[in-house]
C-alpha cells in the first residue's frame, strides 16, 4: 500500500477526551525522495521507489550517489518501495507525513528487538516444569518431553525448541492515528511499534 | 528526544502547578465522577516520590487513613487534577523518601523547610 520511510522516536501517554491515559508511540514519519518510478511497461509492476534519511556522501558508494542524483538529492540510508498510489509522482518529488489523516488506521512494520539465545519459557511461553522442589535439580526451565517414544521414534519438524529471538520483521496492523504534526513529520498512533527507537519502519495507508 | 517533546507539546493543556517535591505535604483536590455527577475529593499527604518526565510524569502521595498507610499515584498532567495545594514544605535528603514506609508515629514526622508557600 502507499505509504512513507519512517524513524520510531520513542513511546509516551496521553489523555483523550474522556480522561484516559492512551499509550502512544511518536514516529518521525519522512519526508522522503522519490528516487526511482517503477511502472508497468518498464518493469512489469508500478511501484514508486523512496528514500529516507540523509548519508553524507563520503559514508555511501559511487553507484548509489549515481542513483541518487537522477533524482537530484543527496544518498539516503533507508530505501524501499511503495505500490498503489492514488496520485501521480514524478521522480525527485518529496512525500511527506501530509498523505495520512488523522483519525484513520495504519500498519507499522518494524525490525524487533533482538533477544539473543532464549530458552523455551520465553521465547515459546512454555510454563516450565512448574515447581521447584519435588527433585527438579537444575530443569525448572527446561523444555520437558520432546514427543512419544519409539513410535514415531523421531521429534517432529517444527518442534519448538530454544534459539534466537527477536530480530523478526514485524507488522502491526490497524493503528489508530491519534496526531499528525505535519511541519515536523510526526505521527502519533496508538500503543506499541516493533523495535527499539531510532530504527526505521515502513508506514503503511 | 527533541522531537518527543514537541509530539507532547501538541497535547499539553496549560496547567498551573505549583513547585513541590519529595517531603512536601500536598493537598491533591481531585475530580471524581460518579455516574453524570462530578464532585472533587481531597488526598492530603506526603510527597515521596516524584518519577518520570515529561507528559508521563507522576508524583506519589502517602498518607496514614485509619492507622493504615495509602500511597496514591498521580499523573502531574492528569484532566482529573482540578487542583494541588502545598501544605507544607519538607527538608528531606533523598528524592524517594521511600524510608517513611517504615516509620510510623513521631519518627514519621519530616522537618519543615521554612519557605513562603505560594499558593497564589
Amino acid at each position: 500500500m502507499a505509504g512513507i520511510i519512517g524513524r520510531k522516536i520513542g513511546m509516551t501517554s496521553v489523555f483523550n477526551a474522556d480522561g484516559k491515559n492512551i499509550p502512544c508511540t511518536v514516529i518521525e514519519a519522512g519526508p522522503c525522495v522519490v528516487t526511482q518510478v517503477k511502472t508497468v511497461e518498464k518493469d512489469g509492476y508500478s511501484a514508486l521507489q523512496l528514500s529516507f534519511d540523509d548519508m553524507k556522501e563520503k559514508h555511501s558508494t559511487k553507484p548509489l550517489i549515481g542513483h541518487f542524483q537522477k533524482a537530484k538529492t543527496g544518498p539516503k540510508r533507508k530505501v524501499a518501495e511503495f505500490k498503489n498510489w492514488d496520485k501521480e509522482y514524478n521522480l525527485g518529488d518529496v512525500i511527506t507525513s501530509e498523505i495520512f489523516l488523522e483519525d484513520r488506521w495504519i500498519d507499522v512494520t518494524g525490525i524487533t528487538k533482538g533477544k539473543g539465545f532464549q530458552g523455551v519459557v520465553k521465547r515459546h511461553g512454555y510454563s516450565g516444569v512448574g515447581e521447584q522442589s519435588h527433585g527438579q535439580h537444575n530443569r525448572v526451565r527446561a523444555i520437558g518431553s520432546l514427543g512419544a517414544c519409539s513410535t514415531p521414534a523421531r521429534v517432529f519438524k517444527g518442534t519448538r525448541m530454544a534459539g534466537r529471538m527477536g530480530g523478526e520483521k514485524v507488522k502491526v496492523i490497524n493503528l489508530r492515528l491519534i496526531k499528525v504534526i505535519t511541519e515536523n513529520n510526526i505521527l502519533i498512533v496508538k500503543g506499541s511499534i516493533p523495535g527499539p527507537k531510532g530504527s526505521y519502519l515502513i508506514i503503511e495507508k | 528526544m527533541d522531537l518527543m517533546k514537541i509530539a507532547e507539546k501538541a497535547f499539553e493543556v496549560p496547567q498551573e502547578l505549583p513547585k513541590f517535591k519529595s517531603g512536601d505535604t500536598v493537598t491533591v483536590h481531585y475530580k471524581i465522577k460518579e455516574g453524570n455527577k462530578e464532585r472533587i475529593q481531597n488526598f492530603r499527604g506526603v510527597v515521596i516520590q516524584r518519577k518520570g518526565s515529561g507528559a508521563t510524569e507522576t508524583f506519589t502521595v502517602r498518607k496514614i487513613s485509619g492507622g493504615v498507610g495509602v500511597e496514591r499515584i498521580f499523573p502531574i498532567y492528569s484532566p482529573f487534577i482540578d487542583r494541588i495545594e502545598l501544605n507544607k514544605a519538607g527538608k528531606v535528603r533523598r528524592a524517594r523518601i521511600y524510608y517513611l514506609r517504615k516509620l510510623t508515629g513521631k519518627k514519621a514526622r519530616i522537618k519543615e523547610k521554612i519557605v513562603k508557600i505560594d499558593n497564589e
